[in-house]
């Protein structure tokens, strides 16, 4: 069973979910990775280990274009497969349906050659399906897989084929900042709607930067505007799992919950002991966050943790 | 221009859902169902866009039982001019919807189709990025802004790393994603006048396409339970706590 993985890219770099899409690939066959950008994201891709060639392509950015691509090089593998990324999300239903094959996708364990676990309903069901057809399309998320180690030298082979696109790319709004990548960060401080304004939301980035964490928020922070839409985390926004997420005036709906679940420990703060986050937490301190909030970033401050 | 909805019933997004012991599924019967989210933001962007004179009909699609009549009234009541219920009680995968929206697009020949971005049930994103494979045509998925210049469209999308505007020539495919816009709840008025709106109820079997699921769903079960833990006092306990963690994590 050979695997074509599309590599993940973010601003023509490779991203961190990289190596963790490599390492749940390589558990079901050597891997060939698409890297479709600059040439110097192809070759930082040879050092992941699990590859055994990196395929270097010409910068595709959008959808129809990414799944030619792909179609164009299906026949020699039995596994195409990407990251459950924006990206992957859009291009490979697409390639899916174009090879008419019903893809497998935000996969989070791997139990077998074609067994596969996924969660439904926001994460509060977990279904194992199998997958008898004899190609494959498959998503992971990488959060759920560990990275692959970087001690590889992977031969690079170009692929000169022209990309067309049906849709033409006209602009990038993105997020400046120099935070960790939410989606692969260890530790997370996320803020909820209760921070009453972008001001208010400055504490929860305080905090973060402090523990030199990524920032996530709730979609009704991000509704009011007081943090980008990329900071979204639940069933819409961002899956993460980190070791420590730190939700601050944060409720707990279900759709929330199901962007956290890989949290190895999670720690609120909020007003209402009887908030459902509260009610999952391995610590909740209970209070106003614009009391606490100053607080814990000056005595953590002072007592050194900065990373 | 006619724009095509496509609108799926799901279990409302407010219920807290079972999953049944067996292992069989999640318990759907005696659970309030209603229109996915995101199709309702589907909805409300044609709506907007026929009262912006920029269309001048639109037809709601729902592939599901009898029961999904509702779903299409819903949207009828928000202002869309008629509906087609695909009806089957089998559940289909995402790949058999696509093609079964394929035929009706082929019958319509709509100018845009809108979906929703993602169902919460089966929580797929498949849907809307398959039928612009099986209908070749152009696709902007996660839509939070869409704009609308002659035949082009100007759609900006909700991606990881922020937001990204694209260009799209008509016909094509677009995913509605939250921020979209705000539906709105029909007034009594629509809803009466809705009943009288054409649904046309056409067996799923009628439209040739081979429904069999390609998956096999061997189980699904609930996920691991999380437990209350302790509950500190003080900012300095929790300030401890966090620089223990955190200072444990760099040891690794
Ligand atoms: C289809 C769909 C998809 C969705 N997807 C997502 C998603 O991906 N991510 C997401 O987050 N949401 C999502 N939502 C929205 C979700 O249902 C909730 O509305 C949202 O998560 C609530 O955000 P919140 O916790 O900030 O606000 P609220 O629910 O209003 O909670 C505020 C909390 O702050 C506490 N609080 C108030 N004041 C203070 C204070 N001074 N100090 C400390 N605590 C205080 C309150 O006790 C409360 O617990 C989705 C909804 C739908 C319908
Ligand atoms: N049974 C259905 N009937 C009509 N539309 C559907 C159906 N299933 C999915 N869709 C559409 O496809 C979108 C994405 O669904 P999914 O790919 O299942 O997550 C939904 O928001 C609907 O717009």
């Amino acid at each position: 069973m050979s695997v074509l993985l599309l590599a993940e890219l973010d601003d023509g770099t490779l991203s961190a979910a990289t190596a963790r899409t490599v390492a749940a690939a390589a558990q079901l066959g050597p891997v060939d990775l698409l890297v479709p950008g600059p040439r110097a994201a192809a070759d930082q891709a040879t050092a992941i280990a699990g590859v055994a060639k990196v395929i270097h392509a010409k910068q595709a950015l959008l959808a129809d274009g990414l799944a030619n691509l792909l179609a164009g090089l299906a026949e020699g593998y039995t596994i195409i497969a990407a990251s459950a990324s924006t990206t992957g999300k859009d291009v490979m239903p697409r390639l899916a349906a174009r090879l008419d094959i019903q893809p497998v996708t935000d996969i989070v364990a791997i139990e077998g050659a074609n067994r596969f676990v996924r969660p439904i309903y926001a994460g509060n069901a977990l279904e194992t399906v199998t997958d008898p057809q004899q190609k494959h399309v498959l998503t992971f998320r990488a959060s759920a897989f560990r990275p692959a180690a970087s001690d590889n030298a992977a031969p690079v082979e170009t692929l000169d084929t022209d990309i067309a696109s049906a849709a033409r790319f006209i602009a990038a709004h993105r997020t400046q900042s120099d935070i960790p990548d939410l989606a692969t960060a260890q530790i997370v401080v996320g803020g909820g709607v209760s921070v009453g304004s972008a001001e208010g939301f400055k504490l929860v980035e305080a905090l973060g930067k402090t523990l030199g964490a990524a920032i996530g928020a709730t979609r009704a922070a991000v509704d009011a505007g007081y943090a980008p839409n990329d900071w979204q985390v639940g069933q819409t926004g961002k899956i993460i799992a980190p070791d420590l997420y730190i939700a601050v005036g944060i409720s707990g709906a279900l759709q929330h919950l199901a962007g956290i679940q890989g949290a190895r420990k999670i720690i609120a703060i909020n007003t209402d002991p009887e908030a459902p986050l509260v009610k999952i937490a391995d610590v909740a301190l209970i209070g106003d966050l614009f009391e606490i909030l100053p607080q814990l970033t000056a005595e953590l401050e002072k007592s050194g943790v900065r990373r | 221009m006619k724009i095509l909805v496509a609108v799926k019933r799901v279990v409302d997004h407010n219920v807290r859902i079972r999953v049944r012991p067996d292992g069989s599924g999640v318990e759907t019967s005696g659970v309030r169902m209603s229109m996915n989210p995101f199709c309702k933001h589907a909805v409300e962007a044609a709506v907007q866009l026929a009262e912006a004179g920029a269309a001048d009909e639109i037809v709601i699609v729902s592939i599901g039982p009898k029961p999904a009549n509702d779903v299409i009234l819903t949207a009828l009541a928000m202002g869309a001019h008629r509906g087609i219920l695909v009806e089957t009680d089998q559940p289909l995968e995402t790949l058999a919807i696509a093609k079964l929206l394929a035929r009706v697009v082929a019958e319509e020949q709509p100018d845009l189709v809108l979906l929703g971005k993602q169902a919460v049930d089966d929580d797929s994103n498949h849907v809307g990025q398959m039928l612009a494979a099986l209908t070749d045509r152009p696709q902007a998925t996660f839509a939070s802004e869409i704009k609308l210049d002659g035949t082009a469209l100007e759609v900006t999308r909700e991606v990881d790393s922020g937001r990204e505007t694209i260009g799209l020539p008509l016909p094509a495919i677009v995913t509605a994603d939250l921020r979209l816009n705000t539906p709105r709840n029909a007034a009594l008025p629509m809803v009466m006048k809705a009943r009288s709106k054409p649904l046309a109820i056409r067996p799923a079997t009628e439209f040739g396409v081979d429904l069999t699921p390609r998956l096999a769903v061997e189980k699904v079960s609930p996920p691991p339970e999380r437990a209350a833990g302790a509950t500190v006092n003080s900012v300095t306990e929790l300030a401890a706590i966090i620089a223990a963690d955190v200072n444990e994590m760099e040891a690794i």
